[in-house]
């Protein structure tokens, strides 16, 4: 097998994903344009040598439809032999997309190929693109099917999360994404949104509350009640967990992921790939797995698709330096500390989506930049990144500097 | 069967009119002569209109659900089904306006002709009723009916009517849409036929039919159309426990059917009918909810060759929550109560709680003030034993003591004549006991009536040793006569219903015992399709009575007592921990002021929950099968003697799953053989409680089953 390097990664600010937002003028395919143009411009690409872009998209519909990949390809002025394709792996998407472009690399069948992803929020709203699993009697019931975050509130009372927990969790966040941006860890992969004009749109994530403390968060109403009791979501959880005498309602939108705006893309390929077009590799792939899990509680399939990839890399938890987990809700990162014996000082040390925001289906390749910067900054080898899935998902990456 | 009449302005009137029925119904024959009657009018180039008619009180009831409980082949009933669907398409589409002279009630089927004609005229007929009620059998409606109303009235408004059965009179269903017209019921026909000449030639597209068609409200791919779905399946996950096919089914039929044109949705909603009949959920229900509830209604088992006992006047004896809620029902059914109690204070407290109940019915404009005055006349509270004479029966609801039961006894016998009813109300205490304090042990007989009387559906008729097959049949008039569902039980401790509900409410002590965690017990009942979880309903019932009864119990048979599963439980509960029920604020659960209640937190330190947890499975299994094995044992020993009985017993008396059809039909579901040796498996694992009797291994021997099919 070959092996498959990681060349670049760049990432837009987050934009907040309403119309005040910054980046809601920006049509989500110049966003991911913008990634994509930063990649070839950044490392002076011939993107002959690129075979396929995969971005991730969650709602691939209107502008954000018709393989957003392909058309953003022909946009940024990429060779037109590069071929494009959206793939749809919910909030995992952009990790999937970068798992994919690796996978094609280390296949043989390509030389290089971008993952990525892109998602405005903003402009095209989560749910946009309908779907059978909750609108269908027939799957929602045989599926159990609830929203997200009732999933959050079901694994944190199963797993006995309180709300001082994971609000606690959401304070520290904050306050390691404010750290981060304050030392300028993110500047390596950010790149500016700029308009035709060259004038900058947003340099920067603009979703952060540094200010956040355990008071203010607890002013907040937990987001899921009257979901879980009047549209008999928590009934249904509590069917699939009969041992569950009632949902414990703890995640608001101070201890979930912001819904954001932007684009991702990181740049893969094999050695011969990296000397024809001059590159220095940073990273290699050494694994990545995505699996299913059970889709009522959903969201605890991080940590068998990072035991996946670490079986698959043959190593140990304790193996790994620093970890990245998308930050969808507070309990799904405490519940993945307690089940593979993280620290929290190997989590998530730069803050994440509960700060600065989770744009659905860039993220995957957001953190996996972040985790690589993050990994060269502080001298260390390995990193895995990994997040949770809609419908009982996992999706996890292994990296390893060179 | 219907009758075809053309007149000289060229409208033709088929009137429902079947001879050997008191009301229409849908049936292979029926459907095949309407069938041929509007293949007539539509070839017939003579009509220019049509009126579908009734020559009975009502329009049609419905279908003939015994020929939808034979139906076993699913090619056959597809076949059958899209026959009836292109007869009501022929009727839209063939050109000539039809209206529905809607006189009286029209259900199920015969709303379906109705919706698909092209006009609908309902006589103010304030007792007519109109919906799809298919559901309350496990059934859909198979005519269109998920089809035609949600693109008539939108997929919000459609909803209730296909998913709760819901059924309204003339006016709420003008309101609603679902009649175009109400007038008054002399000029129903001539409206018919004044709309098919002034409005008719110009209305004989149904608006499906027209291009461009939109579901009004928005269709299933809408914002609001999502929004009723994604919200609509949940609700309906956590109301029905994910036990009920027929709803979850008309869902999928709206859901899937709206998408596309009609007459792909009538093929869609075809297959879901298909499924929802040939469920074991429907049949169950369509057995015990509408033929063993009929059969008991109508007295189906009552003895024979006794004439008919009207009541006139009756006597209440104890004016407490029991003997009040008696004294109601039967004031409400035109009876006269005398509501004795010992002091004249008690007496008319009595009388006050069915005046509360009249009047909250007045509030509700469900009742007019004159008629509750009328009705609240009736009830004579007095202190007098003397005021009973004349009286046809008595129905004594003390305390449940043998001394003062039976000093009433004698008092009342002392002053009512000798043919009348002395009837006790007692739920623990056996009757041909209690009889003993009778002068004539043959006309005194057991009535168990249900908490709240006047919402409970059963009364419990217990048959004493002595009881006589006429003081039976006169009993059951009454229960006839009140509006309520009897059945016959023979004497016993804990009677027939008492006895198995306390099975329930056993196995969930003995799993909390064995450490089973609280909430997987209670929603492993709940999820069974049980109304309430064991150990909430061991608050309700009160743990401190549930002690003393196991106590009295232990007292009455000596060495022949064998002690409940939940003994243990109980006592801990009552002796040591003071935590008797809801009465008290604290039980199995916590009772806060405000909010829900709560199992109580100090459980698992009383019952430390095991390392390893029963599977939901198990946990359902042995709560459900101890009530059915129990029931069995019933039959056996004669205490309930025909199995619809038993079912329906269950089902109104405590509400075991009605999906299953009740205790015995959950057997037949199972299947006598397998039940048999499952509980054979569960009687080594837990006890002998579930060991099956006799009465089942012969049955599973001979391959012999409860019922056909």
């Amino acid at each position: 097998m070959t092996d498959a390097y990681i060349y670049d990664a760049v990432r837009t600010p987050r934009g907040r994903g309403k119309a005040s937002g910054s980046l809601h003028e920006v049509t989500p395919i110049r966003l991911a344009v913008t990634a994509l143009a930063a990649v070839r411009e950044r490392n002076g690409l011939d993107t002959a040598l690129v075979d396929d872009v995969v971005l991730g998209c969650v709602e691939p519909v209107g502008e954000q439809g018709a393989d957003i990949a392909r058309v953003a390809v022909l946009h940024a002025g990429y060779a037109e032999t590069t071929a494009g394709v959206q793939v749809n792996r919910f909030c995992a998407s952009g990790l999937e997309a970068c798992n994919m472009a690796a996978a094609q690399v280390m296949s043989g069948q390509s030389q290089a190929a971008i993952g990525g992803g892109v998602e405005s929020m903003s402009r095209v709203p989560m749910g946009s693109s309908g779907g059978a699993w909750a609108a269908d009697p027939q799957v929602a019931f045989d599926t159990y099917f609830v929203p997200q975050g009732i999933s959050a509130d079901l694994v944190a009372t199963k797993y006995g999360f309180s709300r001082d927990d994971v609000d606690s969790y959401a304070v520290e966040s904050q306050k390691r994404a404010a750290a981060a941006w304050g030392q300028g860890y993110f500047s390596r992969s950010v790149v500016p949104v700029r308009d035709m004009n060259g004038l900058t749109i947003l340099a920067r994530d603009e979703y952060m509350r540094p200010e956040t403390s355990m008071q203010s968060l607890a002013a907040l109403e937990p987001s899921f009640i009257v979901p879980g009791d009047q549209f008999g979501f928590d009934a249904v959880a509590q069917q699939r967990y009969p041992e569950v005498e009632r949902i414990n309602h703890v995640h608001h939108a101070g201890n979930s992921s912001g819904i954001v705006d932007g684009a991702a893309a990181v740049l893969i390929g094999t050695r011969e790939f990296g000397r024809q077009a001059g590159l220095t590799p940073r990273a290699r792939i050494r694994s990545f797995a995505s699996i299913g899990s059970e889709p009522t509680i959903m969201l605890t399939g991080p940590s068998f698709s990072a035991e996946k990839a670490l079986k698959t890399a043959g190593m140990q938890a304790s193996d790994i330096d620093l970890y990245e987990l998308n930050e969808a809700f507070a309990a799904v990162v405490l519940r993945f500390m307690d089940v593979l014996g993280v620290p929290h000082d190997k989590m998530n040390v730069n803050g994440g989506a509960i700060a600065m925001g989770h744009p659905l289906g860039a993220t995957g390749a957001m953190i996996l930049g972040t985790l690589l910067d993050e990994l060269e900054r502080r001298g260390l080898a390995t990193g895995l990144a990994t997040l949770c899935v809609g419908a009982g998902m996992g999706t996890a990456t292994i990296i390893e500097r060179l | 069967m219907i009758d075809y009449k053309l007149d000289d302005d060229g409208i033709a009137t088929l009137t429902w009119n079947m001879a050997d029925r008191t009301m229409n119904v849908l049936s292979e024959a029926s459907i095949a002569a309407f069938s041929e009657a509007v293949m007539r009018a539509i070839g017939d180039g003579a009509v220019k209109g049509v009126i579908i008619a009734s020559a009975k009180p009502d329009f049609i009831a419905g279908a003939d659900l015994a020929m939808l409980q034979r139906s076993a082949d699913a090619a056959l009933m597809q076949a059958n089904g899209g026959a009836m669907q292109a007869l009501f398409r022929a009727m839209e589409k063939g050109g000539k306006p039809f209206v529905a002279a809607i006189n009286g009630t029209a259900l199920g089927g015969g709303l379906e002709i109705c919706l698909a004609c092209h006009r609908r005229i309902a006589a103010d007929n304030p007792k007519a009723l109109i919906g799809l009620p298919e559901v309350l059998v496990g059934l859909l409606p198979g005519g269109g009916g998920t089809q035609r109303l949600p693109r008539m009235i939108g997929l919000r408004a459609a909803l209730p009517y296909l998913l709760e059965g819901r059924k309204v009179d003339p006016a709420r269903a003008l309101k609603d849409g679902l009649v175009d017209e109400v007038v008054a019921p002399g000029a129903l026909l001539q409206a018919a036929r004044a709309w098919l000449l002034s409005e008719g030639p110009k209305a004989v597209v149904q608006p499906w039919d027209q291009k461009g068609f939109k579901l009004p409200g928005g269709g299933v791919n809408s914002p609001a159309g999502q929004q009723t779905f994604i919200a609509g399946n949940a609700m309906l996950h956590a109301k029905t426990w994910g036990n009920y096919p027929a709803p979850r089914n008309i869902l999928s039929c709206v859901y899937e059917g709206c998408q596309v044109d009609i007459d792909t949705g009538l093929r869609i909603e075809t297959r879901y009918f298909i499924n929802c009949a040939l469920s074991a959920e429907a049949k169950n229900m369509i057995r015990s909810l509408f033929f063993s509830i009929g059969d008991a209604n109508k007295l189906a088992s009552r003895p024979k060759g006794v004439p008919t006992q009207n009541y006139a006047r009756i006597g209440v004896l104890g004016a407490g929550m029991m003997g009040a809620g008696i004294a109601h029902v039967a004031a409400d059914a035109g009876i006269e109560v005398v509501l004795l109690d010992s002091s004249e204070g008690a007496a008319a407290r009595g009388k006050a709680h069915s005046a509360a109940l009249l009047e909250k019915k007045v509030q509700q404009k469900r009742l007019t003030p004159a008629a509750r005055d009328e009705k609240l006349a009736r009830i004579h509270p007095t202190v007098d034993f003397a005021d009973l004479a004349g009286v046809d029966l008595v129905i004594e609801a003390v305390f449940e003591n043998r001394e003062i039961k039976a000093e009433v006894t004698r008092k009342a016998e002392a002053v009512i004549g000798a043919g009348a009813i002395f009837a006790s109300n007692t739920s623990t205490l056996p009757i041909t006991g209690l009889a003993q304090a009778s002068i004539r042990p043959e006309n005194f007989i057991g009535l168990h009536f249900f908490s709240p009387v006047d919402r409970m559906p059963l009364v419990e008729i217990i048959r004493g040793k002595a009881t006589s097959d006429a003081c039976l049949a006169r009993a059951m008039d009454f229960v006839k006569k009140i509006r309520k569902t009897p059945i016959v039980v023979n004497d016993s401790r804990g009677f027939y219903t008492s006895r198995v509900f306390g099975t329930y409410v056993a196995e969930g002590l003995a799993l909390l015992g064995e450490g089973v965690a609280p909430a997987l017990i209670e929603n492993a009942g709940r999820l069974a399709g049980m109304p309430v979880g064991p150990l909430a309903l061991a608050d309700e019932v009160s743990l401190d009575l549930m002690h003393k009864v196991g106590r009295q119990t232990r007292a009455d048979l000596g060495k022949d007592y064998r002690p409940g599963p939940g003994d243990g439980v109980t006592a801990l509960m009552v002796e040591k921990l003071g935590r008797i029920g809801k009465k008290a604020g604290k039980g199995f659960y916590d009772y806060p002021a405000e909010g829900r209640k709560l199992l109580w937190a100090g459980l698992k330190d009383q019952f430390p929950p095991a390392a390893n947890q029963p599977t939901l499975a198990a946990v359902k299994q042995r709560l459900m099968y101890v009530q059915s094995v129990e029931t069995a044992r019933c039959l056996e020993e004669r205490v309930v003697m025909d199995p619809r009985d038993a079912d329906v017993g269950s089902i109104l008396g405590w509400g075991f799953a009605p999906f299953q059809g009740g205790t015995v039909s959950q057997i037949h579901s199972i299947g006598v053989a397998r039940f048999v040796a499952e509980c054979d498996h569960l009687a080594q694992a837990h006890g002998h409680r579930f060991a099956p009797p006799k009465l089942l291994r012969d049955m599973a021997a001979a391959g012999s089953a409860f019922y056909p099919g």
